[in-house]
């Protein structure tokens, strides 16, 4: 039996070098200045510093969190209704929706981008609204499969109990669905929320360049002016932003359980 | 006064049922609008993406004449294609290990394994290719193809693991003290009670590889490109070809689709026919 576990070693290798690897490749970068090389290597901080004096990179920065947290918002606005509306239909029907609503999931993210492409040109809507309903149409599907399956799981017996013990539907809606629905929300957020974050397709495709987000910024330090420590300070600092809100947010779901 | 109520009620379940459909609607046809708008501009006679001036089937034409295209074509299935049988293995082989090794080890890997699925893609991205140009490795069809399986790995052991979870441990033992040799226990015992698992990870492997943009963009080198680094490319010109190209994958992705949802529909058919006949 215990040979079995034998089985994980080549894996472990793997995963030594093609994830830890890179990302230690990414601090190393971050921490490093141009011309570098291991003999003559000096740690330095002045890629952080340059990120933050000049005004510009936290304005890009705070730029990719609101259109992040926007679309995360309006997704959640639509997505819950939706997906609570189709939790109430026919089995049957449920299974079809929500074919309906993965069957364009299936075509590549940037052939379905560069459609609304065609569909935007003609309306002189702000790049920035352009590029938020790219993305709401992009991350949608996922708040609404992750919400849906929390409300499929729930045991609808507690609905009928409710309203036996005299609780209208809003009242049970709200102590008991939502509540219930949670988890569903939370990974919703956080599966909506993270490539919003990074997206930098969505900004080219849909702003015409004039866009610039975080993401951009980063495939511009790496493709067109090849300046990778400043690049990998971008990538870290995004990151450690991302993996603190993700953490913040599993709190608040921990929390909830709690109260 | 009793029936104007019931009335009254009978209209508000009709509204109410009239605003949950429409909604539903509303929202089907944010999701296809563009696909339909894609498929009938890639018949679209001039190249305009805004004005369909006529029917024509010019731009398949362009795509099929156009090598850059096709090789994109072809460099996507063929990657996506190795990268589902290669990861599908090696996750599969790894969650098992997994599944009997101890538990700090396991929690440990599972972190690990974890962090390109927490992380975004650009940084997964960006740290390959460091890691690439670093050690001298020379970025194209391999670099491409390593990065593909490393990304496609995790989605595959995450679709295994609560299968292994759900397994009797005493089976693969009772095998083993029946005589089979580990290697059978494997085969016979282990794996074939995984296949749903195992089936559904290599199919989130394959979309996953065949969509993937990012971290394609950041490890191939020149001369291969795949679909989605084809069209970021051409995102200045525009290109109805690409259209064309869409249409061909929607076709294709449905008539899949529904011969997935089909076949147990008439098997279970089948079924009932045959327990009809006997």
């Amino acid at each position: 039996m215990k040979s079995f576990a034998r089985l994980a070693y080549p894996y472990m290798f793997w995963i030594s070098i093609f994830i830890v690897l890179p990302m230690l490749m990414i601090v190393f970068y971050a921490f490093s200045t141009q011309g570098n090389d291991v003999l003559t290597l000096q740690f330095t901080l002045d890629n952080f510093k340059r990120f933050f004096s000049d005004p510009i990179f936290p304005m890009v920065l705070y730029r990719s969190l609101k259109i992040a947290f926007m679309t995360t918002i309006i997704c959640l606005a639509i997505g819950y209704p939706c997906a609570y509306l189709i939790a109430q239909m026919k089995e049957k029907d449920q299974t079809m929706m929500i074919l309906l609503i993965t069957l364009p999931m299936w075509i590549n993210m940037l052939v379905r981008t560069y459609a609304w492409r065609g569909i935007l040109m003609s309306t002189d809507l702000s790049s920035e609204i352009k590029v938020l309903i790219g993305m709401v149409y992009n991350f949608l599907p996922f708040m609404i499969i992750q919400i849906y399956t929390s409300l499929a799981k729930m045991d609808k017996s507690l609905l009928f109990a409710a309203h036996d013990l005299g609780a209208n539907k809003i009242k049970t809606f709200l102590r008991i669905t939502l509540p219930l629905s949670i988890p569903g929300v939370i990974a919703g957020i956080t599966l909506v929320f993270l490539p919003a974050v990074s997206s930098f397709f969505i900004p080219i495709l849909l702003g015409g360049g004039e866009y610039v987000l975080i993401g951009n910024l980063i495939e511009n330090y790496f493709v067109a002016s090849g300046d990778w420590n400043f690049g990998s300070a971008i990538s870290l600092i995004m990151a450690v932003l991302i993996m603190a809100s993700m953490f913040l947010t599993k709190k608040l779901d921990y929390g909830n359980k709690e109260g | 006064m009793m029936l104007n109520i019931k009335n009254y009620f009978k209209e508000l379940n009709l509204k109410h049922k009239l605003f949950s459909k429409s909604y539903i609607i509303g929202t089907l046809l944010f999701f296809y609008l563009p696909i339909v708008y894609v498929v009938m501009f890639s018949f679209n006679e001039s190249k305009s993406l805004t004005k369909f001036t006529g029917f024509s089937l010019k731009w398949y034409d362009k795509m099929l004449n156009d090598s850059t295209m096709l090789d994109a074509i072809y460099y996507t299935v063929v990657i996506a294609v190795i990268a589902t049988i290669v990861s599908t293995i090696v996750g599969t082989i790894a969650a098992i290990g997994l599944s009997k090794s101890k538990k700090i080890v396991k929690e440990l890997v599972l972190q690990v394994n974890n962090l390109p699925m927490m992380n975004p893609e650009i940084v997964t991205a960006i740290g390959l290719m460091l890691f690439f140009t670093s050690f001298s490795i020379k970025t194209g069809f391999m670099t491409l193809l390593l990065s593909h399986i490393a990304f496609c790995i995790p989605y595959v052991m995450l679709s295994v693991m609560p299968r292994l979870r759900q397994l009797d441990p005493n089976l693969a033992e009772a095998a083993l003290d029946l005589g089979a040799t580990p290697w059978q226990a494997l085969t016979k015992v282990i794996v074939p009670l995984i296949t749903p698992g195992i089936i559904a990870g290599a199919l989130i492997a394959f979309t996953m590889s065949f969509d993937d943009f990012v971290i394609s963009f950041f490890t191939t080198g020149p001369g291969v490109t795949n679909i989605s680094i084809y069209v970021y490319t051409m995102y200045k010109r525009i290109n109805p070809s690409i259209n064309a190209l869409s249409t061909l994958i929607i076709v294709v992705i449905t008539i899949v689709l529904i011969l997935v949802n089909a076949i147990p529909i008439l098997k279970e058919k089948g079924r009932k026919k045959n327990v009809q006949i006997y």
